[in-house]
C-alpha cells in the first residue's frame, strides 16, 4: 500500500546552519501522527519542506507515491496536501464563508472562470456550509474573519484546510494561542476528522499528543530523534530528558552520533 | 455551538441568507444606472464641453484598468502608462504611417498589442514584488519611451506624429468640432469595457484576485496558481489601458511620447486613490473629479495645482485611505448606526 | 577612426573621456543615492521623495551663494547639515506612521511629498534652470595628460572618492556602522541584541538626507537644476538602489559607476539610442538578480 506521504532523507541548510538533517518520515493512509520536539527543533521547517514553501537542499518528498519535490506549494496543494499555519493565515477582511469558498473554488478549478458570477451556485454553498457546520462555524458564516475571537479564527484555519478535501493534512499547533476554555473545540474537531486522511499534527501539549496520536515522531535539532507508539515514547527516558532540558547536549550528541 | 442542536429549518435559513448575501453583490443595483445617466446628461447639459467630456471618459477607462490590477489584485506598478502609450501609438502608426484609419478596428488592434505587451512583460515581471516590481515596471515604461525616442523617425518623438487621419466611425460619424460623436463613441466603448470588468470582478477568478491581494501565502497554500492569475489580470488590464490610449489618439488625432511619462502613471494612481481602489466606481468618481479640477486649476495656477495634488495625496494616504467612496461608505454607515 | 563591422570604435582618448565623465556622473549619483539605499535597506520604506531632498539641497546652495554670499564649498556643507537636520522631524512626524503600511501607501505618500516639493521650488525659484557661482579654481580645464577635462568634474570625482573612503570606513570599522549592517541584515535579531533600530534609523535617515542635499548641490553644475529634478532623476536613484541592492554601500557604488559609465558611453557611441542602454541593463540585472547585485536574499 503506497504511503500517503513519504519523506526521504530530507536535508536543508542555511549556510552553515543545518535545519533539517536526513529526515525520513512515512505517513500511511489514515495516519494519526504527532510531531514533537523542543523549541527550535525544526518542526515547522519540516512542514514547510513538505508543503513546498521551502526547497530542500537534498532529499525527496512523495505524495501518494508521486515525487513532488520539484513541484510548487500550489501544485502540491492541488494533489491533496493541505496545511494550517501556526499563526493564522486567513483572509481577514472577508466573511468566513468566502474564505471557504475560495478554497473550494481553487480546488475545483472554478476560479479559472472569469465570466459567470461566483456565489450563485447552491451546491458550492452547501458544501461550504458542510465544513462550517462540522466546525460549529455556520452561525458566523457571514461575519468578517477579523471580527471573530481568536479561537474561532483558528477553527476557520482548519475549515479552509478541510475544504481542500486533502488526503494529507498537516496541522501546525492548531490550538496554539487559543484560551484553554475554547481549545477543546479544536481538539474535538481534530478527533472527528475523516479516518482516511493522513494527519500530522505539531503539538506541544502532551495530553493532546497522547490522546490523538497513534504514532509519535520526535524531532531534535533538525533530525528525527526517535519514533514510536505513545507508550514507547512515554517510557523513553531520553525523550523525557530532551524535553526537560537536561542532557540536551547529550541528546544532541547522541543524534549527531546516530547520523554521523 | 447551538447549530448542531438547531432544527434543520434554521440551517436552511442560514444558507438562504448566505446565498442572498452573495447574489446581492453581483446583481445590478438600481443605483448603478446613475453614472450612466450622468454621462448621457452631459450631452444635453454641457453640449459645448463634450470634447473635454471624452477625455474624462478616457481617464475613467484608464483608471478602471488600473483598478483591476491595483485595487483588486494588489499589484503595485509604476509603469501602467506604458500600455496606454502602446495603444495610442498603435493608432498613430496605423493611421499616419500605414494609412489605415478605421477607428473600431484600430481599437481592437490596440487592445491586442497592449494586451500582448501585458502578457509578455507580466509573465516575467510578476514573479517579483515590492520594490523590485516597482522598478521593473518603471524601467519598462521608460525603456519604451526611450526606444520611441530612438526611433523617432517612426514615432515622431516628443513632437508627435504628423498626419494622423482618423476615418469616420462606421463610415458616417466624423469627429466634428463639437466632438459629440466621439463622446458617444467613447461612452459606448466605456460601457462595454465596464461590463467586461464588472463580470470579471464578480466571477470566481475575480474573487481569487481579491484573495491574492488579501493573503497571497494562503492562496499558495490552497493551490491557487497565483502567477497565472496575476498575469491574466495584468494582460486584461493592459488591453483595456491600450483601448483608452487608442481612444485618446483617435479623439485628439495626435500622439507624442509624453504618453509614456511617469507623470501619466502617477496621475492615474492619484485618480484611483481619490475615488477609492477596489470599488468599481472609484475610477468614475476619482477620474471625473481629478480631470475637472485639473482643467480648472492646472493652467491658471500650475504650481498651486501641483502642490494641491501632492497635498491631497498625502492627506488621502494618512486620513482617507479608501478614497471618496470610502468616506462616503463610512458616512452612510454612521448614519445608519445613529438612526437605529 | 577604427571600424569593426561598420561600427566606429572609440579611440583611446574617447574611452578615457567616457570613463572620466562617467565616473564624475557616477560620483554625484552615488552621493545622492547612498542615503536612499541604506534607509530602504534598514526600514524597507519606499521613499520616492528622496530626490526632493537632493533638490532642496541644490536650491539651498543657490540661495546661500547668490543671496547670502556664502562661497560654494561651505554652502555645500551648510546645505547638507541643514537639510539633514530638518529631515529628522519630518521622519518622526510623517514617515514613521507608514513603516508598517504597504508599498502602495508609501509610494503615494512620498510621491505626494515630491509634488509638493516641486511646486514649492517652482513658486520660489521659477521653472527655469538655475546656476551657482563657482570659485574660479573649479571653472576651466585641467590637463590630465591624455586630454583636458573640466576642473569641476575632477573636483566631483575627488570629493566622491573622499566620501567613499569616509563612508566605507564608518560602515566597516565603526560600531555604528556595524550596528547598521546588522540591522539591515536582520532587523528583529538586531533589536533583540539591544540595538535601538529606531534611533539608528533616524540617524541614518538624517545622514542620508544630508548627503542627498550635498549631492544636489554638486548636481547643479553637473546636471542642471530645475524644480523637476526631484522626479526627473528619481528614476536613476531608484534604479541605482535596486540594481545595487538595498542597504549596501558597495552595491550603490558599483551600480552608480555601472549606470554612470554606461549612460555616458551609450550616449557617446550611439547618440540617438543613448538613454536606452541603462534601462535595458538595469532590467536585465534585476531579472537575473531581483535583490540587486549586492542585495540579500
Amino acid at each position: 500500500m503506497t504511503a500517503a506521504l513519504k519523506v526521504e532523507k530530507l536535508n536543508r541548510s542555511f549556510g552553515a546552519l543545518k535545519v533539517a538533517r536526513d529526515i525520513d518520515l512515512t505517513l500511511e493512509r489514515g495516519a494519526r501522527r504527532a510531531l514533537i520536539g523542543p523549541n527550535g527543533a525544526g518542526k515547522t521547517t519540516l512542514v514547510n519542506l513538505i508543503t513546498g514553501a521551502l526547497a530542500p537542499s537534498s532529499g525527496r518528498v512523495l505524495l501518494q507515491g508521486e515525487d513532488v519535490t520539484r513541484l510548487s506549494q500550489a501544485q502540491r496543494a492541488r494533489r491533496g496536501l493541505a496545511r494550517t499555519f501556526q499563526i493564522n493565515q486567513l483572509f481577514r477582511g472577508l466573511p468566513v464563508l468566502e474564505n471557504i469558498l475560495l478554497a473550494i473554488g481553487e480546488r475545483t478549478g472554478a476560479c479559472d472562470g472569469l465570466w459567470r458570477p461566483a456565489g450563485a451556485r447552491g451546491a458550492v454553498i452547501d458544501e461550504a456550509f458542510g465544513y462550517l457546520e462540522s466546525l460549529r462555524l455556520a452561525d458566523d458564516a457571514l461575519k468578517l474573519v477579523r471580527e471573530l475571537p481568536y479561537g474561532r479564527q483558528r477553527l476557520v484555519e482548519i475549515a479552509i484546510a478541510l475544504a481542500q478535501q486533502p488526503r494529507v493534512l498537516l496541522l501546525d499547533e492548531p490550538a496554539a494561542g487559543v484560551p484553554s476554555s475554547e481549545s477543546h473545540l479544536i481538539l474535538d474537531v481534530v478527533d472527528a476528522l475523516d479516518p482516511d486522511i493522513a494527519i500530522l499534527i505539531i503539538e506541544h501539549d502532551m495530553d493532546v499528543v497522547f490522546r490523538f496520536a497513534r504514532r509519535i515522531t520526535v524531532l531534535v535539532a533538525g533530525a528525527v530523534f526517535t519514533e514510536g507508539t505513545p507508550d514507547e515514547i512515554r517510557a523513553n527516558d531520553e525523550v523525557r530528558a530532551v524535553y526537560l532540558g537536561e542532557e540536551t547536549h547529550a541528546a544532541g550528541a547522541a543524534t549527531e552520533a546516530r547520523h554521523g | 455551538m447551538a447549530v448542531s442542536e438547531a432544527p434543520l429549518a434554521a440551517n436552511d435559513s442560514l444558507r438562504a441568507r448566505a446565498r442572498e448575501f452573495l447574489e446581492r453583490r453581483h446583481r445590478l443595483h438600481p443605483g448603478e444606472i446613475v453614472p450612466w445617466l450622468l454621462i448621457a446628461a452631459v450631452l444635453f447639459v454641457f453640449p459645448d464641453r463634450t470634447t473635454f467630456g471624452t477625455q474624462v471618459l478616457i481617464a475613467i477607462m484608464f483608471a478602471l484598468s488600473l483598478d483591476l490590477i491595483l485595487g483588486y489584485a494588489g499589484i503595485v506598478t509604476l509603469g501602467h502608462a506604458a500600455f496606454f502609450g502602446i495603444g495610442a501609438y498603435t493608432v498613430a502608426i496605423l493611421s499616419a504611417r500605414l494609412g489605415w484609419g478605421e477607428p473600431i478596428s484600430m481599437l481592437l488592434a490596440a487592445a491586442l498589442l497592449a494586451g500582448l505587451a501585458g502578457l509578455v512583460s507580466g509573465w516575467f515581471l510578476l514573479r517579483y514584488s515590492g520594490l523590485t516590481l516597482l522598478m521593473l515596471t518603471l524601467a519598462t515604461a521608460v525603456l519604451l519611451q526611450e526606444f520611441g525616442n530612438y526611433r523617432s523617425d517612426i514615432t515622431g518623438g516628443y513632437d508627435g506624429v504628423p498626419g494622423m487621419t482618423i476615418w469616420p466611425i462606421l463610415g458616417w460619424f466624423e469627429n466634428d468640432l463639437y466632438g459629440r460623436n466621439y463622446y458617444v463613441f467613447t461612452a459606448i466603448v466605456l460601457l462595454v469595457v465596464f461590463y467586461i470588468v464588472r463580470r470579471i470582478i464578480h466571477s470566481p477568478f475575480g474573487q481569487a484576485l481579491i484573495g491574492i491581494r488579501e493573503n497571497v501565502r494562503r492562496m499558495h497554500a490552497i493551490g491557487s496558481p497565483v502567477h497565472r492569475r496575476l498575469v491574466t489580470a495584468y494582460t486584461i488590464a493592459a488591453a483595456i489601458a491600450g483601448v483608452a490610449g487608442a481612444l485618446f489618439a483617435e479623439s485628439t488625432a495626435y500622439t507624442t511620447l509624453g504618453v509614456f511619462d511617469f507623470d501619466n502613471s502617477a496621475k492615474v494612481m492619484v485618480m484611483l486613490i481619490l475615488g477609492g481602489t477596489g470599488r468599481l466606481y472609484g475610477a468614475f468618481v476619482g477620474a471625473t473629479i481629478y480631470m475637472i479640477l485639473e482643467d480648472e486649476f492646472s493652467k491658471a495656477v500650475p504650481e498651486y495645482w501641483q502642490f494641491g495634488i501632492g497635498l491631497v495625496l498625502v492627506l488621502a494616504v494618512l486620513f482617507a485611505r479608501r478614497g471618496l467612496l470610502g468616506l462616503f461608505e463610512d458616512a452612510a454607515a454612521s448614519l445608519r448606526r445613529s438612526r437605529s | 577612426m577604427l571600424t569593426v563591422g561598420g561600427t566606429v570604435l572609440p579611440s583611446f582618448a574617447a574611452i578615457v573621456s567616457i570613463l572620466f565623465d562617467g565616473l564624475a556622473y557616477a560620483m554625484v549619483l552615488f552621493t545622492i543615492s547612498v542615503g536612499l539605499s541604506i534607509t530602504m535597506g534598514l526600514m524597507g520604506f519606499v521613499n520616492l521623495a528622496h530626490g526632493a531632498f537632493a533638490m532642496f539641497g541644490g536650491y539651498l546652495v543657490v540661495t546661500l551663494t547668490r543671496s547670502l554670499g556664502v562661497p560654494f564649498l561651505p554652502s555645500l556643507v551648510v546645505a547638507a547639515v541643514v537639510i539633514g537636520a530638518l529631515s529628522v522631524p519630518f521622519e518622526k512626524v510623517l514617515y514613521s506612521r507608514l513603516y508598517r503600511a504597504g508599498e502602495l501607501d508609501q509610494v503615494l505618500l512620498t510621491i505626494g511629498l515630491a509634488f509638493m516639493a516641486i511646486a514649492t521650488c517652482t513658486m520660489i525659484y521659477g521653472p527655469a534652470p538655475v546656476t551657482v557661482p563657482l570659485p574660479s579654481v573649479l571653472t576651466g580645464q585641467i590637463d590630465i595628460g591624455v586630454r583636458t577635462v573640466p576642473a569641476y568634474r575632477a573636483f566631483v570625482i575627488v570629493v566622491g572618492v573622499a566620501l567613499i573612503a569616509v563612508l566605507g570606513f564608518a560602515f566597516e570599522r565603526t560600531s555604528i556602522g556595524a550596528k547598521i549592517r546588522a540591522a539591515v541584515d536582520n532587523r528583529r535579531m538586531a533589536q533583540s541584541v539591544g540595538i535601538n533600530v529606531d534611533r539608528l534609523f533616524t540617524l541614518t535617515f538624517a545622514v542620508g538626507s544630508g548627503l542627498a542635499a550635498f549631492g544636489g548641490g554638486l548636481a547643479i553644475q553637473a546636471f542642471g537644476l530645475t524644480p523637476s529634478f526631484a522626479i526627473l532623476y528619481l528614476v536613476f536613484f531608484l534604479l541605482i538602489v535596486s540594481v545595487g541592492g538595498l542597504g549596501s554601500l558597495k552595491g550603490t557604488l558599483v551600480a552608480s559607476i555601472l549606470l554612470g559609465v554606461f549612460d555616458v558611453g551609450g550616449k557617446y557611441l550611439t547618440p540617438e539610442a543613448g538613454g536606452f542602454f541603462i534601462y535595458a541593463l538595469a532590467l536585465v540585472i534585476l531579472l537575473v538578480k531581483p535583490a540587486g547585485l549586492y542585495g540579500r536574499e
